[in-house]
């Protein structure tokens, strides 16, 4: 299908159909019941879900296939995001051209800071994008308050331009739309005690995410992708056989600037508000978390580590106290204290700590993250049944 | 003049800093050939250290004083710090007072113990795996200790004031002949840069006039030859790691007065060091000593307001516009040496 062998275009179609119904499978449990603050299927979180999807896979591109560890992708979804709130506050509401202009400025932008950065390797080029991603960061902070808002950022006001809107009617607010559907309207469906909300905005962000999935997909599987392999496993030696790998390592920092810019557009296109400290260098840290975490290198790996951390930020820091209380109410007394002592510093505010001891330990235990960590219990159960003979060729090589 | 000889000491302390973690991480990046992303919370540990001590320091019993009233006439509670007790008012109001120097000597063993404890539990498993993965282990271990630490301290920043006898400020220019009250520099100040001149030419006499220092930079060198001597270089270069990860939290002592520590001081810190250690040449220590003055010195420089007139925004971006000049025209840093973590 579109041109996908047949295993991934089954995974593409899974992945479609998984995004698809995130709405029911995010939604496990009845509203009102005890268990309902683990539902993950309210318009906010899946939007961020997917957006954050974006950024990973982009981020992947780079690091999964060249090896390259950039510490300053975040620049580029924060200039992607100012980029769609200037379109949105000059042209129009209309969350289209805001998305193409963001990947375009921040195709542009990282064009710029690729081809200094990318003369260095290693370390070296880590410090390079973390230097200019925090450059961008003190500027959008203070010298570019005219261009980015400064602290206060960037909101659409009553007073902007946007030329192709018409004008409003008096009280009424511009809201960011699809062709006249507002990205914040939702249809919910009430089915028994569950509560089921579809978003217009995260629909869209997820049409988005197949198709950047998709050209993903297409990337690792060209012989461009190939080739950016090679210069992972072995830069010097492709050198030595007369090639220039600069064009191709810088194609491959173009394009996943060009996924944060778009993620940045989305961003804004779901909620219209830009702030510098999105360009923070731990917003930057915080995507190389992702994609580790879910797998480096691999196709579903970063969408998987995304969706994880977002989880984990907004649902595991909610947990507080008295929720523990209410879960270990059974224990006895002095058991239950000692239980909830033991747990409360790794969830509610402290999910950071539960956050830095998962990603310490699948650095150390299982580089290939969760993606590698799925293939090895599925290979445990495949051996179990067929005995013998899976044995032989059980190890196959992480994508 | 003024002006140029008050930016210069301005630029000092922040200099000594940058200058002493970046010597700690260019000591374990020289070593053991690890780029620790977790130093930055080292010298946030140090900088806790201090504020456990004087907490510790000023624990007390509260007892009920007959001589003293409140308004009402009931007897006031009163607060009696145990070291009172043990040493009397006097010399107990002076060792509280002192909290901070004090501190250097419970930081030295903790955090030469939390050194090795990293190294041989964690960061020797990753000799041999790419720098990528060290790099990310050291980030995560160091979002772990963060948040360890904000765990027990809080995430407000805790005002750990310098002893009195360094309160004031003192009038540099009257001194050197100037006008009075034009160069003024805070005591404290003073202090830290001497401080981390101390520390910084005791490391390198360490490295350069001891027996081990000798075996240390042999197997910087050339470690696998040093092995073949016989020399147990594994174990020395260990403690050179406790030693990187002390200097780090001395550096965090000495800079709780100067700033109130707070849980993400580490990383703030860390990032610039990182940037400091790379142009001064990955691998050199008097390259990283010298960057660190130097930044510290540029970026105080670069805040004047003259200098902001012309360039707005100088300030912030000062250091990293010269790291990513150093970086393209001189690949090696400053002082870098040849052979060591080149592409």
């Amino acid at each position: 299908m579109f041109g996908l062998e047949y295993k991934d275009s089954r995974m593409l179609i899974l992945v479609a159909i998984l995004v698809a119904l995130a709405p029911f499978m995010l939604n496990p449990f009845p509203e009102g019941s005890g268990m309902a603050q683990f539902n993950a299927g309210y318009p906010d979180l899946m939007q961020r879900f997917v957006i954050f999807g974006i950024f990973a896979i982009g981020f992947n591109i780079l690091f999964g296939l060249t090896g390259y560890l950039s510490f300053g992708h975040a620049a580029f979804l924060g200039v992607g995001s100012y980029a769609a709130m200037w379109m949105m506050k000059l042209l129009t509401m209309n969350v289209v051209p805001g998305i193409i202009f963001s990947v375009l400025v921040a195709g542009v932008f990282s064009l710029a800071v690729g081809w200094i950065s990318l003369r260095r390797s290693g370390i070296y080029f880590s410090i390079l994008t973390l230097a200019f991603a925090q450059m961008s960061y003190s500027l959008a902070y203070s010298v570019l308050t005219p261009i980015t808002g400064g602290e206060t950022g960037l909101q659409p006001k009553v007073t902007d331009p946007r030329i192709l809107d018409g004008s409003l009617a008096e009280g009424t607010i511009a809201k960011a739309n699809f062709f006249g559907l507002e990205m914040g309207s939702s249809f919910e469906l009430q089915l028994g005690s569950w509560l089921f909300t579809f978003n217009a905005g995260y629909y869209l962000a997820a049409v988005v995410m197949l198709i950047a999935f998709y050209i993903s997909i297409r990337i690792f599987r060209s012989p461009f992708g190939l080739m950016l392999r090679a210069v992972k496993s072995n830069q010097q030696r492709l050198n030595y056989t007369g090639l220039n790998t600069k064009p191709y390592t810088l194609a491959a920092f173009v394009i996943s600037g060009m996924y944060a810019g778009l993620a940045g557009g989305l961003m804004v296109a779901m909620d219209t508000q830009v702030g510098a400290e999105r360009m923070f260098w731990t917003a930057s840290g915080e995507v190389v978390l992702m994609t580790i975490l879910g797998g480096v290198g691999t196709l579903i790996g970063p969408v998987l580590g995304a969706s994880a951390i977002k989880y984990m930020e907004n649902i595991l820091s909610k947990i507080n106290s008295d929720i523990l209380h209410q879960w270990f109410a059974f224990l006895p007394d002095g058991l239950e204290e000692f239980v909830i002592t033991l747990i409360y510093p790794f969830i509610g505010k402290g999910w950071h700590l539960t956050l830095g001891l998962i990603f310490m330990a699948v650095v150390i235990f299982l580089p290939g993250g969760l993606v590698e960590g799925g293939q090895r219990i599925a290979n445990l159960f495949k051996r179990k049944m067929l005995g013998k003979d899976a044995r032989d060729n059980k190890s196959q090589p992480t994508e | 003049m003024e002006a140029i000889i008050l930016q210069v000491l301005n630029g000092l302390d922040k200099g000594s800093a940058y200058a002493l973690i970046a010597l700690g991480l260019t000591l374990i990046f020289g070593t053991l050939g690890v780029v620790n992303f977790a130093h930055g919370a080292l010298f946030m540990i140090g900088a806790f250290c201090a504020v456990t001590l004087s907490r510790i320091i000023s624990i007390s019993r509260t007892i009920i004083d007959d001589s003293q009233t409140d308004f009402l006439g009931n007897p006031l509670k009163v607060d009696v710090p145990y070291v009172y007790d043990w040493f009397g008012q006097a010399t107990g109001d002076v060792i509280i007072d002192w909290a901070v120097p004090l501190s250097i000597l419970f930081a030295i063993p903790i955090m030469v113990a939390i050194g090795v404890a990293i190294e041989r539990g964690l960061i020797k498993h990753f000799y041999k795996r790419p720098h990528a993965d060290q790099i990310l282990v050291t980030f995560g271990l160091a979002i772990v200790l963060q948040e360890i630490i904000k765990y027990f301290y809080g995430a407000n920043p805790i005002p750990t004031p310098a002893p009195d006898a360094f309160r004031g400020s003192f009038d540099f220019g009257a001194a050197f002949g100037f006008d009075p009250n034009v160069i003024i520099y805070p005591y404290w100040r003073l202090v830290y840069f001497s401080f981390a001149a101390v520390i910084i030419a005791s490391v390198f006499a360490f490295l350069q006039f001891t027996t081990f220092g000798m075996v240390v930079r042999a197997g910087m060198a050339d470690r696998e030859t040093v092995q073949l001597l016989g020399i147990n270089i594994d174990r020395r270069f260990t403690l050179m790691f406790g030693m990187a990860a002390a200097v780090a939290g001395l550096a965090g002592v000495m800079y709780t007065p100067i700033n109130s520590p707070n849980y993400h001081m580490g990383m703030d810190f860390l990032v610039l060091s990182f940037v400091v250690v790379v142009v001064g040449g990955m691998g050199s220590l008097p390259g990283a000593v010298l960057a660190g003055f130097l930044l510290g010195i540029l970026e105080s420089f670069a805040s004047m307001r003259e200098v902001l007139t012309i360039l707005p925004g100088l300030n912030q971006i000062i250091i990293y516009l010269v790291a990513i000049i150093i970086l393209l025209t001189r690949p090696r840093g400053l002082m870098g040496r040849k052979g060591v973590m080149e592409d």
